[in-house]
């Protein structure tokens, strides 16, 4: 069975979004032989998404901003769940990554002193955020594929050959990592356009394939986003970290019903846009947490005022950090002040002149126009929240970003945790995939280049296995043996949605312990159902067929997160419990690690108590205490227990 | 929420052959054409195959023909069809046929090989590069670009001639040329290449006879033959045609600044 | 439900072998057809008037009025217009209409012109006669070889234009005369003329050529303000080049006609002061 073809790497890059490009540029420039391997065609990765900006504490715009800064606010939006030395690297390195995107040929907005102009942001004390209008995501994926193309043509030069030392396969997915023992030895993939299996041998695998929004019914995240990172990872036995912090972005489209949870970028509220509930009241102002009362105004005199003097004045509460402004639209809603189509209003329209929100929010102003046929220079916007990014994931080495327990296997971007605690600050997600994606390009390429003399094997018995775990749903059709005869095969997209039904109601935005055992048992359902998951027709590109494989990959996830969520007891961040409504200083030490119950891969477990995932405990290292002399004694206080502040 | 039975003509098949498909469906209030393409894979044909990603027009996998125009399956309302209508979709018919409407788009990836990349300046560093805002916006608005390659399927000069598909970058990567001339710290002058002469040279901009189709289906509004085409051949023409231009750089040895 | 396999239908063009298997060559479900049709139709009615006009060699002159197809006249057969736009360059050897003499240069401009070119190309020679209609040709290579090539000295008509559009203007500030050649007065042609020389500088300067000597073919604007100036200027008349070349077209045919009616006696022009 196994004439499948097979191909020598250094460096296999598992996508192609900010993350698994920045990792393939810089595993390339250190001389590793590097592959990517992505989903999508090469430049479509969802990193295109990204609106708002790449916070980086450059200083162009207030020179008061620096690295500490930035690490503080990191830290505060985390609510200190933070791998603090993530948060720290991130913090210092990120200028860097977006000056070297200049010397790559990106075009961001300027000051009037020709540098990088920077804008505000939701969670960020000053001017952050690099940006080009509206559309910065696009620009960092354009940049790095340039970058790419460019390396390609160094490399003709030299080679004769584009791909001698760099080669996108687009429209591919990797369905296993291969191992020699503990070791990564390869990927496992398929090629979507033909359903042809190929596997890529290498000793060093990236994973960089961003997060999970594709479990959840309301989302802002495209097809892609399958958890496939997060699943590979678990089944090579590695562990997943804080997989119940999801954020929910407060401001998705809620109505027409197609584009439902599709993003409005939080510049719109950056930039002087308010969130009115229905009576038109601006309700932010009654939902600001104690623990944010100082840094926030307590009047809309004093918010309007802050647009234009930041200096002598505190910021409007529409620029909480994104967990807190679900929360309030999301109670507001409840109460009856939502809007029709159930979400608030995000009005810009009487804030600012229209031409100045055409040039401001250029494609924002498209989308309501071409998609819901709202001109937002003349009306309120109705948003509501939207499952957005996952801060859990692959439990990774900070400065390496290897993951724990396989070596060889490296993880960045928002498939990797840890870096953004309990929830993410907006802009915080562009730098992140440059920061760690360069440091896992960088450790992965290095990793291989020791082995260069002792690369893993591949193992044939594996190859065999993951082809025919691959090929299951063609064989769906007919009864299985032994199985109840006659039933016809599931039907891979209404799995789908009910997946998506239910991470949405019972492990949404608002979390309850009754309805999250619910959700184990219903997934404990679906996955024996997925199991039957059938397929018409043949490999050449065949979309009920990749959905099909995906399922596997969301149902472990989902798992994930339903599991970690009804472990922690107390709310924070992305993760809020209805009946545990407090941020418990004790829990803020506490990771939770989720790992396969049967880590030999047979995914039999369909048992909603025990389950495929197996959830463990431990206790994070203590914040080095350079970092915590950062912040004020009274602000830890908040967070800390109080044997961490006297350690 | 009102909702009718559309009538769709989808191609489907493959570089064997095919054809199109007829199908009834249920449309709702508010919808584009590809969630009736995605509710077409839901209920009626699993193993239609459509290439997607965004939904919000800024990703451009999406590229179609919609009633014989390309355009984005995401970005096009229902609304502006009558309920009587019967709505065509087929695969791009610039490019090579995959599956169903998915098509090779291949050839723009090697044509995006071929335009030499960004130059960076000698002497300066990270951090270190300044630009004017009003030297950023002409190459900024081709940065626009989310590459759905709708311009280049439209384009006669490869659409309707497959023998010149060598020859012709076509307009996305005539206007990367464009961008990468206009961007205001571009070094490649500095290493010998000339991006005006090049354009006509090597990557066809003669071919283009500026009928503006390109324009016309841009689904993010840049005005890729007025702002880019256009001025990249005024460029060749400075280079090519123009001798006072070309005595004047002579005499005064540098590039117009 | 399926029509069935088809056969590949003849190779070229949306019927390539790898491409799609559909028969038609374009299934657009509008009205395409009409742009290209009322393009090539304005052109032509152009094309007829003005050949009749620049060949008729009479009745183009009635004081103050000069018509734009014969200004300025470079022949010895011209008639005199006093202080107008006389200069006998070609001496007597040219024995047909002078018009044609002149007629060369604001033709060449339009003809080269990036918007007529589109115009024609789509209206008159179906290269594409719509956006994603396939086009008749089983070859081509655009503007790459003669004679298209040298559609690239466009910039030369648009110097002459300049020129051209200089003596038009001049024959505008004699329109203030009356019949008499006494100047301070005004006629319903003065009026005619005016709108005329203005939408042909306005067509003149919102040319793609003209935009890039303003200030286009600068690598920084900042550095050049006044250009940078000028080319936003130029800018925002060119995102009009199509209304304004078709406005200029039909305005410069009806003063030319005006001039006819008067100069021919079927018209009295109604004077104001």
């Amino acid at each position: 069975m196994s004439v499948v073809d097979r191909q020598e790497w250094d460096v296999v890059v598992v996508g192609a979004g900010g993350a698994g490009l920045r990792a393939a540029i810089e595993a390339r420039e250190r001389g590793a032989r590097t592959a990517v391997i992505c989903k999508s065609l090469f430049g479509k990765a969802h990193t295109v998404m990204a609106e708002g900006g790449i916070a980086a504490a450059m200083g162009n715009v207030n020179s008061g901003d620096n690295w500490q800064v930035h690490f503080r606010d990191t830290m505060r939006g985390g609510k200190f769940l933070n791998q603090w030395r993530m948060a720290e690297l991130h913090a210092k390195e990120a200028p860097d990554r977006v000056w070297e995107l200049e010397t790559w040929g990106a075009l961001f907005d300027r000051t009037k002193d020709g540098r990088i102009s920077q804008r505000n942001f939701g969670g960020h004390e000053y001017p952050r955020l690099a940006h080009v209008g509206d559309r910065t995501g696009l620009e960092l994926i354009r940049t790095l594929q340039q970058k790419i193309v460019s390396l390609q043509q160094e490399d003709m030069k030299e080679t004769g050959s584009y791909e001698s030392r760099l080669k996108v396969y687009q429209e591919c997915t990797v369905t296993r990592v291969l191992k020699d023992g503990d070791r990564v030895s390869g990927a496992f993939c398929y090629e979507r356009e033909s359903g042809r299996f190929f596997v890529l041998e290498a000793p060093s695998v990236v994973i960089a394939t961003g997060g999970i929004g594709k479990s959840f019914k309301v989302t802002s995240n495209s097809w892609e986003y399958t958890g496939d990172g997060h699943a590979l990872a678990l089944l090579a036995g590695a562990p997943l970290l804080n997989m119940e912090f999801v954020q929910f972005h407060p401001t998705g489209m809620v109505w027409p019903p197609s584009v439902k949870g599709i993003l409005v970028t939080e510049s719109v509220r950056g930039d002087g846009g308010v969130l009115r509930n229905s009576d038109g009241k601006r309700f932010m102002f009654d939902y600001i947490p104690d623990v944010f009362k100082e840094k926030y105004a307590q009047s809309e005199e004093e918010g309007d005022r802050w647009y234009e003097d930041p200096d002598h004045n505190r910021r409007p509460p529409e620029l909480l950090p994104r967990d807190e402004v679900a929360r309030a639209i999301n109670s507001e809603v409840k109460e009856g002040r939502g809007s029709p189509h159930g979400g608030v209003f995000l009005d810009v329209s009487t804030r600012m002149p229209a031409e100045v929100i055409r040039r401001r929010l250029p494609s924002m102003y498209h989308q309501f126009k071409e998609l819901a046929d709202v001109d937002i220079t003349a009306e309120a916007m109705e948003v509501g929240p939207t499952c957005h990014y996952v801060m859990g994931g692959i439990a990774v080495e900070s400065d390496s970003a290897a993951a724990r327990g396989v070596p060889g296997l490296f993880a960045a971007g928002e498939v990797a945790g840890g870096m953004h605690g309990s929830n993410r600050l907006g802009g915080n997600s562009l730098s992140d995939l440059l920061v760690f994606g360069r440091r896992a390009g960088l450790h992965a390429a290095g990793y291989a280049a020791d082995l260069a003399r002792d690369r893993p094997p591949v193992d044939d018995i594996q190859i065999d296995t993951a082809a025919a775990e691959a090929l299951r749903p063609f064989s769906a059709e007919g009864p299985e043996p032994g199985a109840q005869s006659g039933r016809p095969p599931e039907n891979p997209y209404t799995l789908h949605q009910e997946l998506q039904q239910t991470m949405n109601d019972l492990v949404g935005i608002i979390r309850r312990e009754a309805e999250m055992e619910q959700a184990l048992e219903k997934l404990a359902e679906l996955r024996v159902r997925a199991r039957r998951a059938g397929v018409e027709g043949h490999r050449q590109f065949n979309p009920g067929w990749h959905l099909a494989l995906d399922l596997r990959n969301m149902l472990l996830v989902s798992e994930c997160v339903a599991r970690a969520a009804l472990e922690r007891t107390e709310s924070r961040g992305g993760h809020t419990r209805e009946d545990h409504p407090a941020m418990e200083r004790t829990w803020r030490r506490a990771n939770l690690l989720c790992q396969l119950t049967d880590p030999t891969g047979g995914l039999a477990a369909t048992d909603p108590v025990h389950g495929q995932i197996d959830l463990s405990r431990e206790t994070t290292e203590p914040i080095r205490p350079d970092l915590l002399a950062l912040f004020e004694k009274e602000e830890l206080v908040k967070y800390l227990a109080e044997e961490e502040l006297y350690e | 929420m009102s909702s009718y039975e559309a009538r769709f003509k989808v191609w489907r098949g493959d570089v064997k052959g095919g054809g199109l498909e007829d199908f009834t469906v249920e449309v709702n209030d508010g919808e584009v054409v590809l969630d009736i393409i995605h509710r077409l894979q839901a209920t009626q044909a699993p193993d239609l195959a459509v290439r997607w990603n965004c939904k919000a027009g800024k990703c451009g996998s999406c590229s179609a023909e919609i009633n014989g125009r390309p355009r984005l399956l995401c970005m096009t309302r229902m609304s502006v069809f009558t309920h009587e209508e019967t709505i065509t979709v087929t695969p791009l018919r610039a490019f090579p046929v995959v599956r169903d409407l998915v098509t090779d788009v291949g050839f723009n990836y090697a044509k995006a090989r071929q335009v030499p990349a960004f130059v960076p300046p000698a002497g300066l560093g990270p951090g270190e590069y300044r630009m004017q805002q009003e030297d950023v916006d002409r190459s900024q608005e081709f940065r626009k670009c989310i590459e759905c390659f709708l311009c280049q399927d439209t384009c006669h000069v490869v659409r309707d001639h497959e023998e010149n598909k060598p020859a012709f970058a076509g307009p996305r990567f005539l206007m990367r040329v464009a961008e990468l001339d206009m961007h205001p710290l571009d070094a490649a002058a500095d290493t010998g290449l000339d991006r005006k002469r090049t354009a006509q040279d090597e990557h066809g901009l003669g071919y283009c006879n500026i009928t503006k189709c390109c324009t016309e289906v841009c689904p993010e509004g840049i005005k890729i033959t007025d702002n880019a085409l256009i001025p990249l051949k005024e460029r060749a023409v400075d280079r090519k045609y123009d001798p006072l231009v070309w005595l004047g750089s002579k005499i005064r040895r540098r590039d117009s600044s | 439900m399926s029509t069935g396999t088809e056969p590949h239908p003849t190779p070229g063009g949306v019927h390539t072998g790898t491409r799609a298997a559909i028969t038609a060559p374009h299934l657009r479900t509008d009205r395409w057809w009409l742009a290209p049709a009322v393009t090539a139709a304005g052109l032509l009615a152009f094309v007829v008037y003005s050949t009749w006009r620049a060949f008729a060699d009479t009745n183009y002159y009635s004081a103050p009025y000069v018509s734009p197809f014969y200004s300025p006249c470079l022949a010895e057969r011209c008639r005199t217009m006093h202080a107008g736009p006389n200069a006998d360059l070609f001496g007597s050897w040219w024995g047909i209409s002078p018009a044609i003499i002149i007629l060369i240069f604001p033709l060449g401009f339009r003809l080269t012109c990036y918007y007529y070119r589109k115009a024609y190309y789509r209206g008159f020679w179906a290269s594409p006669p719509a956006c994603a209609v396939a086009e008749p040709h089983k070859k081509y290579t655009g503007e790459t070889r003669f004679p298209l090539i040298l559609q690239n000295v466009h910039r030369y008509f648009f110097y002459a234009a300049i020129v051209v559009a200089g003596i038009l203007t001049y024959d505008t500030v004699l329109s203030f005369r009356d019949e008499h050649y006494r100047w301070g007065h005004m006629g319903l042609g003065t009026l005619v003329f005016l709108l005329n020389i203005t939408l042909i500088w306005a067509y003149t300067l919102s040319c793609h050529s003209c935009r890039h000597i303003v200030g286009g073919k600068l690598k920084h604007f900042s550095k050049h303000p006044v250009r940078y100036r000028m080319w936003q200027w130029v800018g925002k008349l060119n995102a009009r080049h199509m209304l304004l070349a078709w406005a200029s077209l039909i305005s410069v045919a009806l003063a030319d006609f005006y001039v006819y009616l008067v100069a021919s006696g079927a018209f009295d022009d109604p004077r104001f002061f």
